[in-house]
């Protein structure tokens, strides 16, 4: 047995020196930090550029020849000023703001317990329930919008952000059970049935035991399904007509680009302006945003 | 018992209260559990779901009840260029932006997995892209794609000289698509390369270090460690990548709306416009349907990489 390893060993000797080579500073240049500062440069520059525009002056933004288009010589907050007092831009974001807020809040409430359920009360069938769930997580909205519409249309919710509040649980509520899931799973049984023990009721359990220890999981949904619904479009294109009650994506889309000649200035500045929210909730919590993302893959 | 002992919850229990007692009885709260969630996901989800395949099956459309007209729908549809256009473009998206993000993922995901300052931040920059909404970052592609004032025109022929005239990204069939393809697998990247680097971080040293013991060169490690412990994370992310990019929507309807020519559709995108900008729902809803057979394939994909993970893993596995 330690022969037949032992022997690959010699055979492969002269490989060795090699791997000692490996983290000599030109080779770790050119092999790691070359190759990330182009990844960071591509991922980035599409922000950069969005940012620069909505402060370039309209003059600067059609003439390359006389400015140089990667910086700004006279910055300028008139995109900005147009988008705010101009447009309906500030209840785009109130309408968006809302939505997000709700549709996460009932995906939340809805989740916990049903992870609780399937995870904590365990039953006959809760491991199917379960896989139910999962297999929810698969349907992706581009099979459903057309249906939904008729759906939105029965309830009398077409045009109203509630429908937008109701529908969006349904790719929520799939990704935070399983994640919560996850985060119930790693709660030691055995405080709860101390508490059994000391004669609480279930609910009990579950309010005073295991959601303060699932907070960071709670977190970790709740973000999530906040940029979720942030920037989910589809179903706000369908089920939205009226151009008040408009999310800020779809908003931008339908409402700022008008006739043949954009106003990339006003555009850049709306995406920017929407994309600020969730950038900033984001490096608030990149470290739950990260956990879920890879917690979810790996559960 | 003494008095001095009485909690808030053991007075609870002591006092005959039916409500808490219900809400004690444990089938009864699996059920109220339950009830939210799952009755959220069969009206919004399960029922439109059967709607959507009973709504293929008839000529609805927008303001009128349709009747059932069997696979009309569907012959239609095999006869109809553009829908055979959308199949076309939407396999070719979805095979070539996968193959960019997993190429180009998993190699950002190994040069995370080296250790170098400022790495958290870093990591936390990179999943840019997948934060900002979609449309958001489309338009800005959009921006960067204008025939006039593109600025990898600008880049391409003022800075380096290469080319002569401004390329028209969006103006013509082969190069719309592509430049679809690529501002997906910008957005891409990101998750798959953060989910990957993930599971790189589980793989033990100690394996690496046995096989640099016995002289494995750095290929040798990647094809026979790294490769064969990454199969199963790469199988899930796969197929959640490949079901949200052969369903994509946004990038396409934001940057061409299946223009020009309608070469760019998708089959998320047709369907919408046959669907809700046309009218037609039923042949909306059979565009999203055929869609379906595409994601079971997927699906499964998924479940033979779960239980290939279960063979490597010995059988006690969750």
């Amino acid at each position: 047995m330690t022969d037949s390893v032992a022997q690959p060993a010699v055979a492969d000797a002269k490989a060795a020196p090699d791997t000692m080579a490996w983290d000599s500073g030109l080779r770790r240049l050119m092999m790691i930090y070359l190759p990330l500062g182009c990844f960071v440069l591509i991922l980035l520059f599409p922000f950069y550029w969005m940012a620069i525009t909505s402060f370039k002056p309209n003059a600067e933004l059609m003439n390359y020849k006389e400015h140089n288009p990667f910086w700004i010589s006279s910055p300028t907050l008139a995109h900005i000023k147009h988008l705010l007092f101009n447009t309906a831009y500030p209840h785009w974001l109130w309408t968006t703001m809302l939505v997000a807020i709700g549709s996460t809040t009932l995906s939340l409430i809805a989740s916990t317990l049903a992870a609780y359920a399937i995870e904590r009360l365990r039953f006959r069938g809760s491991p199917y329930i379960g896989l139910g769930i999962y297999l929810a997580y698969l349907v992706p909205p581009s099979i459903l919008f057309i249906p939904l519409a008729t759906v939105v249309v029965q309830f009398g919710l077409f045009d109203s952000p509630l429908a937008l509040i109701l529908v969006y649980p349904t790719f929520l509520v799939p990704f935070c059970t399983w994640l919560l899931i996850g985060y119930f799973k790693s709660i030691p049984y055995e405080l709860e049935e101390c508490a059994l023990v000391d004669g609480a009721t279930r609910l009990q359990i579950l309010r005073r035991i295991t959601l303060p220890l699932a907070v960071p999981g709670l977190i970790s949904a709740g973000i999530f399904s906040f940029t979720l619904s942030w920037n989910e479009f589809i179903y706000a294109l369908a089920f939205i007509q009226s151009g008040a009650n408009k999310t800020v994506p779809v908003a931008i889309l339908t409402e700022l680009v008008t006739g043949d000649v954009y106003q990339w200035g006003a555009l850049m500045a709306g995406s920017l302006l929407g994309s600020l929210p969730v950038a900033i909730f984001y490096s608030l919590f990149v470290d739950y945003y990260v956990s879920s993302l890879t917690g979810a893959v790996k559960e | 018992m003494s008095v001095t002992t009485l909690s808030t919850h053991s007075v609870a229990a002591r006092q005959p209260n039916w409500l808490v007692r219900l809400f004690d009885y444990k089938p009864f709260l699996i059920v109220m559990c339950l009830a939210p969630a799952i009755g959220l996901l069969s009206v919004f989800l399960t029922y439109p779901l059967g709607l959507g395949i009973w709504l293929a099956f008839t000529d609805t459309t927008i303001g009128r009840r349709g009747i059932y007209v069997g696979l009309e729908n569907f012959q239609y549809l095999l006869t109809d260029s553009l829908w055979w256009n959308a199949v076309f473009y939407s396999v070719l998206y979805t095979a070539v932006a996968t193959f960019g993000k997993f190429a180009l993922g998993f190699w950002l995901a190994l040069l995370l997995n080296n250790h170098f300052p400022f790495k958290s931040v870093l990591r936390a920059i990179i999943l840019l892209p997948w934060i900002v909404p979609t449309v958001l970052s489309a338009l800005a592609f959009w921006w960067i794609y204008d025939p006039q004032f593109s600025i990898i025109s600008y880049l391409l022929v003022d800075v380096l000289h290469w080319r002569d005239s401004n390329i028209d990204f969006l103006g013509s069939p082969w190069p719309a698509r592509f430049s679809l393809i690529a501002a997906n697998i910008w957005r891409g990247i990101p998750f798959v390369a953060i989910s990957l680097l993930a599971g790189l971080q589980t793989i033990s040293p100690s394996l690496y270090e046995a096989a640099m013991l016995d002289g494995a060169s750095a290929w040798q490690r990647f094809r026979y460690i790294t490769f064969p412990m990454m199969m199963p994370i790469l199988a899930i992310v796969m197929t959640f990548s490949i079901i949200f990019t052969f369903t994509d929507f946004q990038l396409v309807y934001a940057i061409t709306r299946g223009g020009p020519g309608n070469s760019t559709h998708l089959l998320a995108t047709l369907a919408f416009q046959r669907g809700i900008a046309g009218g037609e729902l039923g042949e909306g809803a059979a565009i999203a349907v055929s869609m379906i057979p595409f994601l079971v394939f997927a699906t499964l994909f998924s479940y033979f990489g779960l239980a290939r993970r279960k063979w490597q893993q010995g059988e006690s596995n969750d």
